[in-house]
């Protein structure tokens, strides 16, 4: 855009030089970790004088993290399972009504994303509470599913938008009941944002901490809850081995994602 | 076209109608029972007393504390420095990528998002190793000379703000550059041969195209800001209290629902003040942009 200036060379490399910083600033909390992950020392020293493994090691040798680990996997797969077909669902629903119902219908599906999440932590704390279901496995599961519908819709809004209608309007005319016409039709042409979503499901749950911070306890402690509390008394090397871990299990879920969409 | 509808038609839409609207129902139900029954709920226990009768006693008691207010000005401070931290540092980022090479734009965006998709407990805890007194960034001022004493980075409102702008950059980037990017380059272009600088063309083309980017984006960062949590909780290390952080302490350690259920009112209020602001402003805005238009 700017290339009708090509005499400001200053201006030029002051922009660059200045976006660069901020990029790095972006860059540097999340790579520094990476390092320190491998160091074989007590301390966080840095540059590490030796490497080892041992905080790896710490991680998977330890059955609270163990618990963490396995709770917050079992949670993200549980939660993908029901959001999404929710929201796949949901989806359809507002492409066929349409206006005014359709808005209605998503503003209140996508607040549960606006509302501060420690507004939905406490009053999920106090429902629950009332039943006797704080520190359940299900009391999570409800908050995880709640954000992870706005971000299935998200992504399959314009999927399902995309989609040829009249398809189904065949098929139903040749006597399918809508069952299959959903299940036939619509989720094998959908299937790349449909596997975009789920992992968008997964890796919301995985990664939520607040409402697990309030509703999770006890054995059913996510590994976010585990790495706030251990955050908060110390600085325990094992966070940089699990945050290492935890970051290239993003990278590869996003390059999954950005990819199948391109291709 | 035909004045009359055959009533069998009609009925046919109308059922067709039903039948879509029930396939958002089970999504409904479940944002209804851990959403909007949750917020009611904080609702009803803000005027509920420790003996279980209806009361104002909970909001004269944190109304009239002065942690209360305190705990809002930080939220307030907290969100207004954020903001501007954002706007300082994204808007020449969205700038220069948004001049820049497709491929390379591209590229440089994927950069920008990886940290959007890191946890945040990660990045918090990256802030930590950086800014600790015996961390990385002491080490280097130190080590370089610059400072003779480590500063006091982490474990303040400082920290808190490193923080929370690292948190929001990349989400405030994105509206702003989708704006940049959608500029015409042929105004850019035919201001420069008319003889504009690349100040003034900044300044009168570029900034006040973007600027409803530069709107949507401070929106995003007050919303989420308000009721920021994890941050202020491991970086202010007990002594940054937004209204998050009051609601958490006043549950944990008092175990009062009642005024936490209050300070949680606190907060949706403030964010309704914010929104409405921010609409009468985007009004205001729009009606700016007519105006000028017709003169």
């Amino acid at each position: 855009m700017l290339e009708a200036y090509p005499d400001n060379r200053l201006a030029r490399i002051l922009l660059w030089g200045f976006s660069a910083l901020a990029m790095a600033f972006l860059m540097l909390p999340t790579l520094v970790v990476v390092p320190l992950s491998f160091s074989a020392s007590d301390f966080l020293e840095f540059p590490p004088r030796a490497y080892s493994l041992r905080w790896y090691e710490n991680f998977f040798g330890s059955a609270t993290w163990m618990a963490g680990l396995r709770t917050s996997l079992i949670l993200g797969t549980l939660t993908a399972m029901v959001a999404v077909p929710l929201g796949l669902l949901a989806c359809i629903s507002m492409n066929r009504l349409g206006g005014k119902t359709a808005s209605a219908i998503q503003g209140v599906l996508l607040a549960p994303s606006i509302v501060p999440g420690i507004l939905l932590a406490i009053g999920l704390f106090f429902v629950l509470a009332a039943q006797g279901l704080v520190g359940t496995l299900f009391g999570v599961l409800v908050g995880h599913v709640v954000l992870a519908i706005p971000v299935a819709c998200i992504v399959l809004l314009p999927a399902v938008a995309r989609f040829d209608w009249n398809q189904v309007q065949a098929a139903r005319s040749l006597g399918a009941d809508w069952a299959r016409a959903i299940g036939g039709i619509i989720v094998p042409q959908l299937q790349i944002s449909l596997l975009s979503a789920t992992l968008m499901a997964f890796l919301t749950s995985l990664d939520e901490s607040v409402i697990s911070i309030f509703v999770a306890s006890g054995r059913n402690s996510t590994l976010p809850k585990l790495m706030f509390l251990s955050l908060r008394d110390q600085i325990d090397p094992t966070i940089a081995a699990i945050s290492t871990l935890w970051t290239a299990i993003v990278v590869v879920v996003v390059l999954i994602v950005t990819l199948r969409q391109k291709s | 076209m035909t004045a009359t509808v055959d009533p069998a038609l009609a009925a046919d839409a109308r059922s067709e109608r039903r039948f879509f609207l029930a396939l958002s129902l089970p999504a409904l139900f479940i944002v209804g029972l851990a959403a909007i029954l949750p917020i009611l709920w904080i609702i009803r226990q803000s005027f509920l007393t420790t003996g279980g009768d209806y009361s104002v006693g909970n909001y004269e008691k944190v109304l009239s504390s002065g942690l209360t207010w305190s705990a809002l000005v930080t939220t307030v401070e907290l969100s207004l420095g954020t903001l501007a931290f954002c706007i300082l540092l994204g808007t020449p980022l969205a700038l220069a990528l948004a001049s820049a090479r497709p491929r390379v734009a591209n590229m440089l965006m994927a950069f920008v998002m990886l940290p959007l998709w890191t946890s945040i407990l990660v990045r918090t805890y990256g802030w930590l190793v950086l800014l600790r007194r015996d961390g990385l960034i002491n080490a280097a001022l130190t080590g370089s000379g610059l400072t003779g004493e480590p500063l006091p980075l982490v474990y303040n409102f400082t920290g808190t703000l490193i923080g929370m702008v690292h948190y929001m950059l990349p989400l405030f980037l994105l509206p702003v550059y989708a704006a940049m990017r959608d500029i015409d380059a042929n105004l850019v272009r035919a201001s420069a041969s008319m003889g504009a600088t690349l100040g003034q063309v900044i300044r009168t083309v570029i900034l006040p195209l973007s600027a409803g980017g530069i709107f949507s984006g401070s929106t995003i960062v007050f919303i989420y800001t308000i009721g920021f949590f994890i941050t202020p909780a491991v970086l202010g290390g007990g002594k940054v209290n937004p209204l998050s952080i009051r609601i958490e302490r006043t549950l944990s350690t008092f175990q009062d629902w009642g005024s936490a259920s209050v300070l949680g009112i606190l907060l949706l209020v403030l964010m309704a003040l914010i929104g409405v602001m921010f609409l009468a402003a985007r009004r205001l805005m729009a009606r700016d942009k007519t105006g000028t238009a017709h003169a």
